[in-house]
C-alpha cells in the first residue's frame, strides 16, 4: 500500500472513530465512499497508471476500502445499538400508573344471585318464566287455595289497587299461570319482584323471590328434598347441613320450611341465626290438590312440588350483607363491592 | 303465643331438657321463636313475714321492721315501702343475696339504723318492669322457703310461632297434646268437675244465626266478689304467657283461654236488659268496645245483644257498657263456638286483633264448650265466691262442623312420600294424634277429632304421617327428571347479554322500588296516567312508576349527595302505564349518566359525558341485535327540547327515548351537571336479526370523501337518508366523520365531511364509474338537502 493511501486510510478510520451518531457516520461514509468520495477518486486515478500497475494498485485501494467498510459496518452496529439503548432509556414509563379508559361497571347483587339460581336450575332443565307484578286476586290468592278471609292472607300484608287487583305478594301466581296454559311435565322457575306492605329493619316493601315447581307423574316429597338439598349445596358451594321442618302454606301439603346450618357461624350459634345455629331459607311442599283442581290438572295422575325462596336473604347470607335496606338505596359504594 | 314450660310440664313431662323439648316441637311444625327465663337471675331471697314495724327515728318514709325469715332470730330490716305492715308476707333478701343486675345485699346502716337485708318488690326481683310497693305473697306462703322455689321461677316462657292451620295448639293443653304424641306419653288432663248448681237464676238465649254460632252456652253466677285477689299462681301463669292481671273475673276467662284454647266472656248481668240474642247486627247499630273504640256495625257482623242493644262483637271483643267492674256482683258467663268464617276478617275490619278473634278465626274445638264453662265456673267460685245457676245451652247440631271420614290409600302415601310405611306405624301415628282410624282394603278410613280444623283430605293425613315420622327421616331422591331439549333462539337476545354490555360500558346496575312518590312522578312525567296504591306504606312509595327514570334519578341524587361526581346507572323492570281502565305492565331497560365521561385519569383531559357518549352505549346494544334504528329529533316533556331523540326501528316501532334531562328539572331536582337518560322497551329492543351471509368481494374498495356545505337545520340523519334514497348497490358505507363550523363557513351553515365507500363484487371500479356514482349522490343531496360541495 502506498504511503499516501496508508495515510488516507488512517485518516478515514479516525473519522469513523470520531463519528458520534448515525448521521455523522453517514457523512463520513459519503465523504470516503460516495460518488465523489475519496476512495472513489483514488479508483478513478487508476486509469492513469500503466496497465501492468493497475491491477496491483487496484488491489491496494480495494483493501483500504474493505478495511474502511468493515470498520464502518462495525461502527454502524455500535451506534445503532447505542441509539436503541438511548431510545429505550428515554421511553421508560411508570408501569404502575393506572390504566386509562372506561372502567367496567357491575350487576346488582340481587341480579348476580338470581343468575346463579337460574343457572343451577337450568342445568337440570328448569325453564325461567316471568309473570305480571300487578296481579289479580284470583291468581295471587284464590287459585292458590287462599280464599278471602283465610288467616294466611294476614301473613301477606298485601298492597291493593282495588277490590280485585294487588301487587303480587309472591311469585307463586306464575305457577298458576303456567299450569293454566301448559300441561305436565313442567319444570319451571319464576324469579321476580314481589311486594308486601311491611317496612322495618328486616323488611322492605319490595323484594325478590324465586318460585320453582315441578309437575310430573310420580313426583314425591323425596324428590323435593333431593332437589332442595342439591340446590342449596350448589348455591353455597359447600356440603352444608339442611333440615326440613313441617310448616304451613295453603298451596302445598305437606309443607315444609327449609333451614340450613348458619353460614355465618357454621352452626355454633350467633346473632344472625338468633343463636339457633339454623337459618330459614326456603318454603316448600307438595302442590296442594286444590291448586291442581283450579288449573284442571288431575291430581290422581300427576303430583308435583313447589318451593320459594327470598333472593335478598340468600344474597345476604352469601355475601355477608347485614342490612336489607342497602339493596334498594343503590349507593355506588355498596353496588361496586359486587363488581 | 307464649306459654310457661313448668305449666306445660304439668300435662306431660318427657325426659327432655328445655333445649331438646323446644327442638322437638320446632321440628314437628310448632316453631319456637324464643325461650326466655321468667325471672332474672337472683339468689338468697326467701319468703319472709313482717312481725313488727316501727317508725324510723330519723326518716319519715322509713320503717324499721322485724322480719321472720325462717331462722332462729328475726332480722331487723329497714324498709321504705308504703305497704309494709305486720303480718304481711313478702320476698326478703338476706345478707349475701344477689339481686338482678348483680346487686349484692350487705349489712348496712340507713340513717343510723342497722339493716340486715332488704324487702323486695316484684320489680326488684326482675319479674315486672314497674311495680309499686312490696310484692305481697299469700298468707299461706311458707316462711323461709327460697322464693324461686316457692314461685317456681326456674321456668321459661316458650314463645311458639304457630302457623294458621294449627289452631289446636293455641293453648297449653294443645301444645301438651302434641308433645304427648311425639313422646308417646299420656296427657294428664286437669280434672274438671261440673259445678254444683245452687242458684236458680238464668237468662234465656236466642240464637238467630245458628250457622255462625252453632253452640252457645251461658250461665249466671251470682254473688261474686270481683275485688277478690287473683291467686298468685294464676297471676304468674298469666304473666309468663304475656298477659297482665286485670281483675279476678277477667283473669279467669283469660286463664281458661290459655289453658284450653276456649275464649270466654263475662258480662255484668245487672247491666243486661232482657234476654241474650246471638244475631247479625242491623246496619248502623253502634257498639262501644272494651278498648273504648266505638264501632258502627254492618249486617255481616255477628253480635251478642240483649233485648235493647248490642253487647259484644261476637268472638272479637266485649262491649264497655256490659263489662264487669269492681262492683259487679252477678255475671253472665258466655262460652260459645263461633264458625271460623263468621268471625274471619271481622276484627281486622275494625283494626283489631284479639286473642279471641285469633282463635275463633282459626277454629276452636267445638266439643270443648261444656268443659271450658265448667272450668271457668270452678275457678270463679273458688276465687270470687258466688253461686252458679244452670247452664243455658243452645246448640244446632246441623250447623256444627262435620268430621267426614277421609280415605288414606297406602299406595298414595308411598307415592307422595317416596317411601313405604308399616301399616301398624301409620295406624299408630294417626291414633295417637286423636284421629279415629279403621283399616280397609287399600288403606285406612280416618275421622279427625273436633279440635283439628286442618285435616280434610288425604294430603292432610299424609302430612301428619310425615310430620310425626319426621321430615328428616324421609328419603332424599337424586334428581331424576324427564328432560326435553331447550330452544336456542336467534330471534331475540337475552336481556342478560344487554346488561353485561352496559356493565362493560361502565354502568352499575340499580334496583329501585316500583312505586314512587306521587310528586316525583308528576314532576318527571306530568302527562302520564298512573295507578295509585290503595294502602301505600308511605307517601314516598305511593304510585306505580310510569317510567324507570324516577327511581334512577333518586338513586343518582342519593349518590351525588354523597360526594359522587360521576354516576352511570341502569335498571331493568316493569313500568306501569295506565290507559283508561287498562294497566299496561311493560318491561323496560333504562339508564342514566352524569359527570365526567371517564373516571378522572392522569394524562387525559376530562370532559362531561354528552348525548353522543350515551348514544354510543345504546348503539352498541343495537350492534348486538343487528337491528338498525333511527334516532329522530323529537321533544319529550322530561328532556331538553334540543337534545332528545326518539328511537324508531325501520318499521316505525318506538324502541324508546334518549336525551338530556330538561335543565329546569335538572336544577329543580338538585343536580349540578347535565343528566342523560335513556329508556328502551325490552320487547322491541331484544328482537334480533340473525345474520345472513353475503359473499366477499375480491376487488378493492374505494372511498371518496366529500366536504358538504349544508344549512344548520339539515341533520346528519337527513344526509345519510338522502344517500340511502339513491339505493346505489355498490355503496358499502356512508359515514359522517367530521362536522365543522367557524372560519370559512357562513353563519347558519356547517361543513359536513362525508365518506363514501364503494365496492363491486365482479370487477375493479374505474374512475369514470366512481365519478358517475358520486355525482348522482351529489345531485340527490343538493336536491333533497340543499347541500353544496365546499370549495
Amino acid at each position: 500500500m502506498s504511503d499516501n493511501l496508508e495515510a488516507l486510510l488512517t485518516q478515514a478510520l479516525h473519522a469513523l472513530a470520531n463519528a458520534t451518531d448515525l448521521t455523522s457516520l453517514d457523512d463520513v461514509r459519503v465523504h470516503y465512499l460516495g460518488k465523489k468520495g475519496v476512495f472513489t477518486a483514488q479508483m478513478k486515478e487508476l486509469g492513469r497508471l500503466e496497465p501492468d500497475q493497475r491491477r496491483e494498485a487496484g488491489q491496494v485501494i480495494n483493501q483500504a476500502k474493505e478495511a474502511f467498510q468493515d470498520t464502518l459496518d462495525a461502527k454502524k452496529i455500535e451506534l445503532e445499538q447505542a441509539a436503541l439503548l438511548a431510545r429505550l432509556a428515554n421511553e421508560r414509563i411508570d408501569v404502575t400508573l393506572a390504566g386509562r379508559g372506561q372502567k367496567v361497571g357491575g350487576l346488582h347483587p340481587v341480579t348476580t344471585t338470581l343468575r346463579r339460581i337460574n343457572k343451577i336450575f337450568a342445568s337440570v332443565g328448569f325453564q325461567v318464566v316471568e309473570g305480571p307484578e300487578i296481579e289479580d286476586d284470583y291468581h295471587n290468592f284464590e287459585a292458590l287455595n287462599i280464599p278471602a278471609h283465610h288467616p294466611a292472607r294476614a301473613m301477606h300484608d298485601t298492597f291493593y289497587f282495588d277490590a280485585h287487583r294487588v301487587l303480587r305478594t309472591h311469585t307463586s301466581p306464575v305457577q298458576i299461570r303456567v299450569m293454566e296454559s301448559e300441561k305436565p311435565p313442567l319444570k319451571v322457575i319464576a324469579p321476580g319482584r314481589v311486594y308486601r306492605c311491611d317496612s322495618d329493619i328486616t323488611h322492605t316493601p319490595m323484594f325478590h323471590q324465586v318460585e320453582g315447581f315441578l309437575v310430573d307423574t310420580n313426583v314425591s316429597f323425596a324428590d323435593l328434598k333431593g332437589v332442595v338439598y342439591e340446590f342449596l349445596r350448589a348455591f353455597f358451594e359447600k356440603d352444608i347441613q339442611v333440615r326440613f321442618r313441617p310448616s304451613y302454606f295453603p298451596f302445598t301439603e305437606p309443607s315444609a320450611e327449609v333451614d340450613i346450618e348458619c353460614v355465618m357461624c357454621g352452626g355454633e350459634g350467633c346473632r344472625v341465626c338468633s343463636h339457633t345455629g339454623w337459618l330459614e331459607v326456603m318454603g316448600c311442599g307438595m302442590i296442594h290438590p286444590e291448586v291442581f283442581k283450579s288449573v284442571n290438572i288431575d291430581s290422581e295422575t300427576y303430583s308435583g312440588f313447589a318451593f320459594g325462596m327470598g333472593v335478598e336473604r340468600l344474597a345476604m347470607l352469601r355475601y355477608g350483607i347485614n342490612d336489607l335496606r342497602l339493596f334498594f338505596e343503590n349507593d355506588l359504594k355498596f353496588l361496586q363491592q359486587f363488581n | 303465643m307464649k306459654i310457661s314450660e313448668t305449666w306445660l310440664r304439668t300435662y306431660v313431662n318427657p325426659a327432655l331438657s328445655t333445649e331438646q323439648l323446644v327442638a322437638q316441637i320446632t321440628m314437628a311444625g310448632l316453631e319456637v321463636d324464643a325461650v326466655e327465663p321468667v325471672a332474672a337471675q337472683f339468689s338468697g331471697v326467701v319468703v319472709g313475714e313482717v312481725l313488727e314495724t316501727e317508725q324510723h327515728p330519723d326518716a319519715d318514709k322509713l320503717r324499721v321492721c322485724l322480719v321472720n325469715v325462717g331462722e332462729a332470730e328475726p332480722l331487723q330490716i329497714v324498709c321504705g315501702a308504703a305497704n309494709v305492715r305486720p303480718g304481711l308476707k313478702i320476698p326478703a333478701s338476706v345478707i349475701g343475696a344477689v339481686l338482678p343486675g348483680d346487686f349484692k345485699i350487705k349489712k348496712s346502716k340507713l340513717r343510723g339504723v342497722e339493716s340486715f337485708g332488704m324487702l323486695c318488690s316484684a320489680k326488684e326481683l326482675g319479674l315486672v318492669a314497674e311495680a309499686e310497693g312490696l310484692m305481697e305473697l299469700p298468707a299461706d306462703a311458707p316462711v323461709g322457703v327460697d322464693i324461686r322455689d316457692y314461685l317456681q321461677l326456674n321456668d321459661n316462657s316458650i314463645e311458639v310461632d304457630l302457623t294458621p292451620n294449627r289452631a289446636d295448639c293455641l293453648s297449653v293443653e294443645g301444645v301438651a297434646r302434641e308433645i304427648a304424641v311425639l313422646n308417646q306419653l299420656t296427657l294428664a288432663v286437669p280434672d274438671i268437675q261440673a259445678a254444683t248448681v245452687t242458684s236458680t237464676e238464668k237468662l234465656s238465649v236466642h240464637v238467630d244465626a245458628p250457622q255462625a254460632c252453632p253452640r252457645y252456652l251461658g250461665r249466671i253466677i251470682s254473688g261474686v266478689n270481683n275485688h277478690a285477689q287473683t291467686p298468685l299462681w294464676m297471676q304468674e301463669r298469666l304473666r309468663r304467657s304475656g298477659l297482665r292481671s286485670l281483675s279476678a273475673l277477667v283473669d279467669v276467662t283469660n286463664y281458661v283461654l290459655l289453658e284450653l284454647g276456649q275464649p270466654l266472656h263475662v258480662f255484668d248481668a245487672q247491666k243486661l236488659q232482657g234476654d241474650i240474642h246471638v244475631r247479625y247486627a242491623k246496619i248502623g247499630e253502634t257498639l262501644e268496645l272494651l278498648n273504648a273504640q266505638t264501632i258502627t256495625l254492618a249486617d255481616n257482623h255477628l253480635i251478642i245483644a240483649d233485648d235493647k242493644q248490642p253487647l259484644a262483637l261476637a268472638g272479637v271483643m266485649g262491649g264497655n257498657e256490659s263489662a264487669v267492674d269492681d262492683n259487679t256482683q252477678t255475671v253472665f258467663l258466655e262460652c260459645a263456638f263461633f264458625a271460623p268464617l263468621a268471625i274471619a276478617g271481622k276484627a281486622r275490619h275494625f283494626g283489631l286483633h284479639t286473642d279471641s278473634s285469633h282463635r275463633f278465626e282459626r277454629g276452636v274445638d267445638f266439643e270443648l264448650q261444656h268443659r271450658a264453662i265448667e272450668r271457668a265456673t270452678q275457678l270463679i267460685l273458688d276465687i270470687c265466691g258466688g253461686s252458679a245457676g244452670d247452664i243455658t245451652a243452645v246448640s244446632s247440631q246441623a250447623d256444627l262442623p262435620k268430621r267426614e271420614p277421609i280415605v288414606l290409600r297406602e299406595a298414595k302415601l308411598t307415592q307422595i312420600l317416596g317411601m313405604a310405611f308399616e301399616p301398624q306405624a301409620v295406624n299408630d301415628i294417626l291414633t295417637r294424634l286423636g284421629l279415629h282410624v279403621s283399616a280397609q282394603a287399600d288403606g285406612w278410613k280416618v275421622i279427625p277429632p273436633s279440635f283439628r280444623f286442618d285435616i280434610a283430605i288425604e294430603a292432610d293425613l299424609i302430612e301428619e304421617i310425615a310430620r310425626i315420622h319426621g321430615y328428616n327421616n324421609l328419603p332424599n331422591n337424586q334428581i331424576l327428571v324427564r328432560s326435553s331439549l331447550n330452544e336456542a333462539t336467534e330471534s331475540t337476545i337475552d336481556l342478560e347479554r344487554v346488561k353485561d354490555l352496559l356493565v362493560d360500558s361502565g354502568y352499575q346496575e340499580a334496583i329501585t322500588y316500583s312505586f314512587i312518590d306521587e310528586a316525583m312522578q308528576q314532576t318527571i312525567a306530568p302527562s302520564a296516567q298512573f295507578i295509585r296504591l290503595q294502602n301505600p306504606i308511605s307517601a314516598e312509595l305511593a304510585v306505580m312508576r310510569t317510567t324507570l327514570w324516577g327511581g334512577l334519578l333518586n338513586a343518582a341524587l342519593h349518590n351525588t349527595n354523597r360526594q359522587q361526581t360521576r354516576v352511570r346507572l341502569f335498571e331493568s323492570g316493569l313500568r306501569f302505564v295506565q290507559q283508561d281502565s287498562d294497566t299496561h305492565q311493560e318491561k323496560m331497560l333504562a339508564g342514566l349518566a352524569l359527570g365526567s365521561v371517564n373516571l378522572e385519569q392522569w394524562g387525559e383531559k376530562t370532559r362531561l359525558v354528552d348525548f353522543f357518549d350515551v348514544k354510543a352505549d345504546i348503539e352498541a346494544i343495537f350492534a348486538l341485535t343487528g337491528v338498525s334504528v333511527d334516532f329522530v329529533a323529537h321533544e319529550h316533556e322530561t328532556l331538553h327540547p334540543g337534545q332528545s331523540a326518539k328511537i324508531l326501528t325501520k318499521t316505525g316501532e318506538l324502541v324508546g327515548w334518549l336525551g338530556m334531562l330538561h335543565p329546569t328539572l335538572e336544577s329543580q331536582l338538585g343536580f349540578e351537571t347535565p343528566v342523560f337518560l335513556f329508556e328502551l322497551a325490552q320487547d322491541v329492543l331484544l328482537k334480533k336479526q340473525h345474520a345472513h351471509f353475503k359473499s366477499l368481494s375480491k376487488f378493492p374498495s374505494v372511498s371518496r370523501d366529500l366536504a358538504l356545505l349544508v344549512k344548520e337545520d339539515v341533520t346528519s340523519g337527513d344526509i345519510i337518508a338522502s344517500i340511502a334514497s339513491c339505493e346505489e348497490p355498490l355503496l358499502q358505507e356512508a359515514v359522517i366523520f367530521d362536522v365543522y363550523r367557524g372560519k370559512g363557513v357562513d353563519e347558519n351553515y356547517k361543513s359536513v365531511a362525508l365518506r363514501l365507500v364503494l365496492q363491486n363484487q365482479t370487477q375493479t371500479l374505474t374512475d369514470t364509474e366512481i365519478d358517475a356514482i358520486v355525482s348522482t349522490f351529489l345531485e340527490t343531496l343538493t336536491r333533497q338537502t340543499g347541500a353544496k360541495l365546499r370549495d
